[in-house]
């Protein structure tokens, strides 16, 4: 079709390419300022060597690493910094397993209890789970007492915390997944003589890598993010996630620490952008087609 | 392409026998799924006895069978070969079950308490801690060398006093009594310089806790108690209240006042109305539930509060699939558009950023005075001062870090969307609008539906959201307790552990709501996209 007409002039190819693609990325360019300026900010803020708020601009000034030597020699973030990669990586991959072969039930069994099972997962949820946190601090002076290795400030006794989560919304997630996994794969699979467990780990598993990606990915990110029971758990200054170690930096408003509190964020992104990186060819997939069957 | 079961053996290279009827249950001939059986109940059992040791030692009879039934029902569960979804469940349960649904139902007993500051113990402890905190130095007082100490942190760990008595022995007290102190190192002046089990709180940090520990006080017997003067001594004097058994009240000897015990409300009370600071819990029923329904300052809050939540709920749902869906209709088209994965990881980068960090950050950035956005705009706005400002900027942040994940959701809806549908209304003649509207988005909302309602139900108890940006505030200057930009769940755990003493019984009831509010939208919605219909195939 294109052959067959003359050139259009060089103003009329510019309207079309306006029509046609020149106001997305007017709007994308709108959208980015949007999205990145605050990251712009942080950026900037870490490289700046006074490190208080009211000397940091959104393009740096003056660039030095001060504030990243400061933060690494002056604090035990590098402390914190393993805390919370340990706790969100255990937590990722327990809360996987445990979420999956739940969801395997769910989509492959009919037994009594399933439904009750699947809307009370839902109920539960609902319930604020850190409006009881004064009941979860109560159990842990019990459990601290008899059991000093998972009590307070182990990161083991948070991590308990953290699982009884694990079978969650997510588990509706990986459900709706499951789901759209043919049946006649893992019933052909156990005509061949496989066993439930052969079929969950070897048939079934492998199929549904995208959605165990994203629930990985998912409560990797929350479990960075979780602020209010880490802080009632881990006290000791060694003890501490990230998010509490940061949070007590700038806690006060007078925010003296700004520069090193900015570094920290950085750091702490590095390893959800890599996780992200890593698992972004199964992002979009995995949290659509479990989305799509509910 | 799916991965045959490659077991040693596998029966599927064995065709002379049959397949086995209940193919899921027959043997593999594999010994990897036996031995991980016996490790794993191994692992359970190992658990199961390193658990029950100290509840025997302690006599925690009631704990030795949770932990006993537990064990068993493990046992049970994997070596029958009958249940299956249950070897599924278990773990996952166990762990439910220990860490949210106990804490749960522990809530909700909780509310139907007077449970608070002053009403923690039993009514043991309460006359315990009355006697001991009235006490008065007499003459021939003993004096004790004091350390303040701590379980746990020094700065809000619960308070010891470590007491060397004059012949050298040391002991420990706290709210319970005092015990012989085992292993303490004790200085050249007496006082003890660390011990096992507690942490030592240095003179700085003492000082901010100083009107805690003056009014701290160790009961050592009837009529009697421990209490400090100043950091580093502390005397055993006489107490001016005394309680007595026969008339079940406490008298203080120095007024002559006497304070009946009213075991409606878990305190002592006085003729006239005046009451004892240290109470006991007792059940108070439905009192919480009634007491923000009929008290017109918190109820008018409370409504208040609620509208605002509802507000913020759906205004930042809407907000982020809004920009979601535009982003991703942006930069959805057939045609190959220049930088498009580049635009797609920038967009998503506020999603990796930490939001606890983020929060923070735009925190800062409000900030009056040395904000950047007042500096960038050149205003002079109080961002966080006037309630419309701080809710506007509460509801951009909340849509700043919640828009990406919209758009990654949005953008995957979309490609599962045939094109051919859209092309085909376009050929009828419809505009772009026109087919959006039409066909694009009710088949966009089949899948979004079920993600709208959870972000709705996620956003409805953003604690985050609010507490690291506003926490709650701008407060109106009548009520310190329910802030212009407060959720139902800030305003809760301010009440809960908040400046003007804890109240957890009324904050555990305004839970309870909370969970019934969330719960009646969320069915109702989910109900309404059909998302469970998938259960009841």
């Amino acid at each position: 079709m294109a052959r067959t007409t003359p050139r259009p002039s060089p103003a009329r190819r510019a309207a079309a390419w306006v029509g046609r693609d020149g106001w997305r990325h007017l709007v994308m360019a709108v959208v980015l300022v949007f999205a990145l300026f605050p990251i712009l900010f942080v950026v900037s803020a870490a490289l700046n060597p006074l490190g208080t708020l009211s000397s940091s601009h959104l393009v740096p000034r003056s660039v030095s690493a001060d504030n990243l030597v400061e933060l690494l020699t002056q604090t035990r973030f590098g402390a914190w910094y393993a805390n919370s990669l340990l706790i969100a990586l255990a937590n990722a991959a327990a809360t996987v397993l445990l979420s999956a072969m739940a969801a395997y039930v769910f989509s492959r069994f009919r037994f009594a209890g399933r439904r009750p099972g699947l809307y009370g997962l839902l109920l539960v949820q609902m319930f604020p789970q850190f409006l009881a946190i004064v009941a979860i601090y109560l159990m842990f002076s019990f459990v601290g007492d008899h059991w000093p290795q998972v009590g307070f400030n182990t990161r083991t006794g948070l991590l308990l915390v953290y699982l009884g989560g694990a079978l969650s919304v997510n588990t509706w997630l990986m459900k709706g997944f499951f789901d759209t996994v043919p049946r006649e794969l893992d019933e052909s699979a156990q005509v061949d003589g496989a066993s439930h467990a052969q079929t969950f780990f070897r048939v079934l598993l492998p199929l549904v890598t995208p959605v165990l990606a994203v629930v990985g990915l998912l409560v990797f990110i929350s479990t960075v993010n979780e602020f209010l029971i880490a802080s009632v758990f881990l006290r000791d200054p060694g003890a501490k996630t990230v998010a509490v170690g940061l949070y007590g930096m700038v806690a006060d408003q007078r925010d003296a620490n700004f520069g090193m509190f900015s570094a920290g964020t950085l750091l702490l992104a590095v390893p959800v952008l890599a996780v992200f990186w890593y698992l972004q060819r199964y992002i979009v997939s995995g949290l659509t087609t479990g989305a799509v069957k509910g | 392409m799916v991965q045959a079961p490659s077991g040693a053996g596998g029966p599927s290279r064995a065709p002379a026998r049959p397949p086995l009827p209940g193919g899921a249950l027959a043997p593999s001939g594999s010994m990897a799924g036996p031995a991980a059986k016996i490790g794993l109940l191994g692992l359970a059992a190992a658990l199961a006895l390193w658990a029950v040791f100290p509840l025997y030692a302690a006599g925690q009879w009631l704990g030795v069978g949770v932990v006993a039934a537990a064990t068993a029902l493990i046992f049970y569960v994997y070596l029958s070969r009958r249940t299956v979804p249950a070897k599924y469940l278990l773990p996952g349960t166990l762990l439910l079950i220990a860490f949210q649904i106990v804490p749960v139902v522990y809530t909700l007993s909780t509310s139907v308490t007077n449970y608070s500051d002053g009403h923690r113990g039993t009514k043991e402890q309460a006359i315990d801690q009355i006697e001991a905190s009235s006490v008065v130095r007499t003459e021939d007082a003993e004096e004790y060398t004091l350390t303040v100490a701590a379980r746990g942190s020094a700065a809000t760990g619960e308070l010891v006093f470590l007491l060397t008595a004059p012949d050298g022995t040391a002991y420990a007290g706290d709210a319970e009594g005092l015990t012989p102190l085992e292993g303490a190192e004790v200085g050249p002046t007496g006082r003890v310089t660390a011990a096992p089990g507690y942490t030592v709180i240095p003179a700085g940090e003492a000082n901010a806790r100083s009107a805690e520990i003056t009014e701290f006080a160790v009961p050592t017997g009837a009529g009697t108690g421990i209490r400090s003067s100043g950091f580093t001594s502390a005397y055993e004097g006489r107490s001016t209240r005394v309680y007595d058994s026969g008339c079940d009240c406490v008298t203080d000897t120095e007024t002559g006042r006497v304070y009946a015990a009213d075991d409606e409300r878990g305190a002592f009370v006085a003729g006239n109305g005046d009451r004892l600071a240290q109470g006991w819990q007792v059940n108070v029923g439905a009192a919480n539930f009634a007491r923000f329904l009929t008290d017109p300052v918190t109820g008018a809050s409370f409504f208040g509060i609620l509208a605002w939540n509802i507000a913020f709920a759906a205004v930042s749902t809407a907000g982020v699939f809004a920009v979601g869906l535009g982003v991703a209709l942006t930069l959805h088209t057939p045609r190959r558009l220049a930088g498009r994965t580049a635009y797609r990881l920038l967009v998503v980068l506020p999603y990796a950023m930490p939001a606890f960090a983020m929060f923070l950050l735009w925190r800062s950035m409000f900030n009056t005075d040395f904000g950047l956005v007042n500096r960038l705009l050149g205003t002079d706005v109080d961002w966080f001062g006037e309630p419309w400002a701080a809710r506007a900027a509460v509801l951009l942040i909340n849509v700043w870090i919640g828009f990406p994940y919209m758009f990654l959701v949005a953008t995957g809806a979309l490609q599962s969307i045939p094109r051919e549908l859209v092309q085909a209304a376009r050929i009828d003649g419809a505009g772009a609008w026109q087919a959006f509207r039409a066909i694009t988005l009710p088949l966009l909302m089949v899948a979004m539906a079920p993600i709208l309602v959870a972000t709705f139900a996620y956003n409805f108890n953003n604690f985050n959201a609010v507490w690291l940006t506003t926490a709650g505030g701008p407060f109106p200057p009548d009520n310190p307790m329910a802030g212009a930009t407060d959720l139902l769940i800030t305003y809760t755990y301010r009440l809960a552990f908040g400046v003007g003493g804890a109240q957890y019984g009324y904050a555990a009831a305004l839970s309870v709501f909370i969970f019934l509010i969330v719960t009646l939208i969320s069915l109702v919605s989910l109900r309404r996209s059909a998302a469970l219909e998938e259960v009841h195939r």
